[in-house]
């Protein structure tokens, strides 16, 4: 069915993601309290918004890194 | 491959471990390798039943590691092909019995006393006590995926403890592959699993209803089938003795070709 989205791209999309998790031996859930307690702290120096933030793992080549991106305004 | 004790192995279960162990043991055996396969799947033990030779087990592996067994007794000699030797597992043994020090010893007698030339272990599912014993003795393996998110997030594990417990000769074996599937975008790709998991393949297996057909049997697909699933095995076993042998265009007894074929009296 040419309109619907290819399931194995989906599957390839969320392989990646959960063996990003895996192979750091994270789970995605302390990522998400790291988040926030990230954003209690850039508080105390900025004015962070929530809104925005984001910090995920990605992948180069051989390593795991984690990745925030904080936005200032 | 240089490896000769070869662990086949998955992390997941079901996705096809012992049907791989049974048809590349029978293969190579065909090819005029002496192999023994060897079941560390204890308590949960199938490679006799797939083989077909349940009905001779008198001893098993655990009896050999704890010595009420001598090596030579416990062996079974599979009638239908020259060279090729079951040591099964127990049924009823308890696991802690699994000596992964002792389980290398009796590898290294197979192949340095008893004159074989390679040793497949079927490793049981988990990374538990009897995957640690079964990836002892491995210079190398072979780890079974399906195209399917569980199995290769659970292979990516299982490479990862390979590589710590210094396995270094590891291909993929990629089983259950439908092509038709594939190529409407909704299976992941041969490309796919080894872009995602980093290893090469040595054996794509395609989805064959002869799979099924020949465990009913007890026969290894590879001794009677002609089908795509014993040629893919045969192949995977010629180049895991080196052979260079070209991964076959898979094409989908399902689809339009098979189904002409069918029709008109092909396979």
């Amino acid at each position: 069915m040419w309109w619907r989205r290819r399931s194995k791209e989906k599957a390839k999309e969320r392989l990646k993601l959960v063996l990003a998790y895996d192979r750091a031996r994270l789970s995605p859930g302390m990522v998400e309290s790291l988040k926030r307690d990230l954003l209690e702290v850039l508080r105390r120096y900025f004015p962070a918004q929530e809104e925005g933030l984001s910090v995920a793992l990605e992948e180069r080549g051989e390593k795991v890194v984690l990745m925030a991106d904080i936005p200032l305004r | 491959m240089k490896a000769k004790a070869i662990v086949v192995t998955s992390g997941k279960g079901g996705v096809g471990k012992t049907t791989t162990t049974a048809n590349l043991g029978a293969a190579l055996a065909k090819l005029g390798e002496k192999v023994a396969v060897i079941d560390v799947d204890v308590g949960l033990r199938n490679l006799d039943v797939v083989m077909g030779l349940e009905g001779r087990v008198v001893f098993d592996l655990i009896d050999v590691l704890e010595g009420r067994a001598r090596l030579r007794q416990a062996l079974i000699r599979d009638k239908r092909v020259e060279n090729l030797f079951l040591l099964p597992a127990s049924q009823t043994k308890d696991k802690e019995a699994l000596d992964p020090e002792r389980f290398k010893e009796v590898v290294q007698v197979l192949l340095e006393e008893e004159g074989f030339d390679r040793v497949l272990i079927d490793s049981p599912a988990g990374i538990e006590k009897g995957f640690q014993t079964a990836v002892a003795p491995a210079e190398g393996a072979l780890v079974v995926v399906n195209p399917e998110v569980s199995s290769v997030r659970d292979a990516d594990r299982i490479i990862g403890l390979l590589e710590a417990r210094e396995v270094r000769e590891n291909f993929l074996v990629i089983n259950r592959l439908r092509p038709r599937m594939v190529a409407r975008g909704d299976m992941l790709s041969v490309e796919d699993v080894v872009e995602i998991l980093g290893l090469k393949p040595i054996g794509i297996i395609p989805e064959d209803e002869q799979v099924i057909v020949s465990t009913n049997q007890g026969e290894p697909l590879v001794l009677k089938g002609t089908g795509p699933a014993a040629q893919a095995y045969m192949d995977t076993a010629r180049r895991i003795r080196g052979e260079e042998v070209p991964f076959r265009a898979l094409e989908d007894a399902q689809g339009f070709l098979g189904v002409l074929k069918r029709l008109f009296g092909g396979r």
